[in-house]
């Protein structure tokens, strides 16, 4: 166990090397930033909203392969859905890759991630667990702020 | 390390430990552990002869005057702390300057940023060029006389660079300025001298000199101590307290308030003994080396840059490398049981200078080998399998 290629699985390479919506939303409902001070790696999150569909999302910034994979896998798995899917689908992914070395990993919670979960050999190597979740942890705080209008760059400025 | 012999290349964030360090604590503990300056028992006078021998071997280490001028604080952070605080307390007036550069870990940078907003003093940074070196003459240009205090790296944690640091310390005085010289990376690679240097205040760390955690030095000249306000307050730092008026002890127990770390001092000595006996001109002689045969193996790497090529530098790559992140990096080198450090070092302005998110760094110390850059060069090589 613990062998780099858990952890460096061939979609998540793919996924670092070509990202999905890696892209800044020109309209958006819910923006949010996710940063680790201790790593540097950094994140913004924008997404839009037509009543409890999350109908487009986009991500920027830079960070490590497993943080650029996980958010790119994000944006692809919660489009189209609703908010409280989005919010089962964090659940479900938290609860895998903070499962404890040792502990056998839920199958029927991982075949229901799809690709993400590839990310469940994360949990192997601790240092990298918050590397894993960043981009998840900004989703849930622009999902979580009251910002209902559509706007624009320009215009938050 | 994961079933391979360990290669330790992060001693720029801490040393191994010598056997000889581990002993005396190991000794001290068991035989002679009481508390110091205070008991009137035989182990009291035994542990306080023993702390106060250490501090005797750091006044030898550095050249200091007197063992007067031989604080111990926590580390190299605690000793910043302490200038920033007590000497811009004692001394900062609005519209005064200070100055730091552009490649400060951030312990040399926010007390200062506190201690400026405290006083209404204004801060400022020396730039540097592209291979992470001062830019002298805008430094030059920036004193005056309302510069006040100059606090400046030794030797850079993230770049390498070697700072001219005699030439900073003739300038500031020239203008009537302090100088406090950060030496956490520089004592366990080059002699110092802090008379011949004449910096005013000097701070570093045990743990990077082969020593514990949790115990370091602060160096400073004894008319500036004298003068300034102390820091904490507590016992083992006052001469008498009454609830009107409170005297306090003489140098350099006015600044070591509360019990301190009397076994990181023992051991701190111990450390100190272990680099004497080898000799920091061989020592630092050897690291010349090693960084030479390192950056030449490093440089051959496909798509490898280093950061930091400063024509004076100490013991310290950092790079980057096309397609891979820092962190991806230090991951897969660690499963080849290569440890290194990645991330910003906690200089943040050093990595928006160079505009990357961080960087994987190596950084040797004595009992490194050249073939442990081998190792290196094939973990990136496997770094390189990895991400194509």
């Amino acid at each position: 166990m613990s062998d780099l290629s858990e952890l460096y699985q061939q979609v998540i390479l793919e996924h670092n090397k070509t990202p999905r919506n890696f892209k800044k939303l020109e309209l958006f409902t819910h923006d949010a930033d996710g940063y680790n001070p201790l790593c540097g790696d950094h994140y913004h999150v924008w997404l839009k909203l037509d009543g409890e569909t999350i109908t487009d999302i986009g991500f920027q910034g830079s960070g490590c392969a497993i943080s650029k994979s996980s958010a790119s896998m994000m944006t692809a798995s919660v489009k189209g859905h609703t908010v409280k899917e989005a919010k089962e689908l964090f659940e479900k992914f938290h609860s895998v890759i903070m499962t404890k070395i040792g502990d056998a990993l839920p199958e029927e919670t991982i075949e229901e991630l799809g690709s993400l979960g590839a990310l469940a050999g994360v949990r192997e190597f601790p240092a990298r667990i918050k590397c894993a979740s960043l981009a998840w942890h900004a989703l849930n705080a622009a999902l979580s702020n009251s910002q209902t209008t559509i706007s624009t760059e320009s215009e938050k400025n | 390390m994961h079933g391979k012999p360990l290669v330790y290349l992060d001693n720029a964030a801490t040393t191994q430990k010598p056997e000889a360090v581990l002993k005396v604590q190991d000794v001290y503990y068991r035989q002679q552990n009481a508390n110091i300056h205070r008991g009137v028992h035989q182990l009291s006078e035994i542990a306080t002869f023993e702390y106060e021998k250490a501090r005797g071997k750091v006044k030898n280490f550095i050249n200091a005057a007197d063992v007067k001028e031989v604080l111990f604080t926590s580390g190299t952070t605690a000793g910043i702390n302490l200038v920033a605080s007590s000497f811009g307390r004692t001394f900062l007036k609005a519209g005064d300057e200070v100055i730091i550069s552009a490649m400060e870990h951030h312990s040399n940078i926010v007390p200062w940023q506190l201690i400026c907003e405290e006083r209404g003093a204004l801060l400022r940074v020396i730039p540097m060029n592209d291979n992470g070196e001062l830019l002298m003459d805008e430094f030059e240009r920036m004193l005056s006389p309302r510069t006040k205090f100059v606090s400046i790296v030794y030797i850079s944690n993230s770049l390498g660079t070697v700072n001219p640091v005699s030439r900073i310390i003739a300038a500031a005085h020239a203008v009537g300025a302090k100088v406090l010289v950060d030496g956490a990376q520089a004592v366990a690679h080059t002699k110092v001298d802090v008379r011949a240097m004449d910096c005013d205040f000097f701070a570093f760390s045990g743990h990077k000199l082969f020593g514990p955690t949790g115990i370091g030095i602060l160096y400073g000249k004894q008319e500036l101590l004298d003068a300034m306000r102390p820091y904490q307050g507590g016992g083992d730092m006052i001469r008498s307290v009454t609830f009107e008026k409170t005297t306090f002890n003489d140098l350099p127990y006015k600044f070591e308030a509360g019990t301190p770390n009397i076994v990181g001092g023992i051991g701190l000595g111990a450390a100190i003994d272990y680099v004497n006996t080898i000799g920091l001109g061989a020592v630092s002689a050897y690291e010349q080396e090693l960084l030479a045969y390192g950056t030449a193996e490093l440089s051959a790497v496909r798509g490898l840059r280093i950061i930091g090529t400063a024509a004076n530098k100490a013991g310290v790559i950092s790079f980057v490398l096309d397609h891979a992140h820092p962190h991806d990096i230090g991951t897969i080198l660690d499963r080849e049981g290569i440890a290194i450090r990645t991330g910003h070092h906690c200089t943040q302005p050093v990595m928006q200078r160079f505009g990357i998110p961080a960087t994987a760094r190596a950084s040797i110390s004595l009992y490194n080998r050249a073939d442990e850059f081998d190792s290196l060069v094939r973990g990136l090589q496997k770094v390189q399998e990895i991400f194509g």
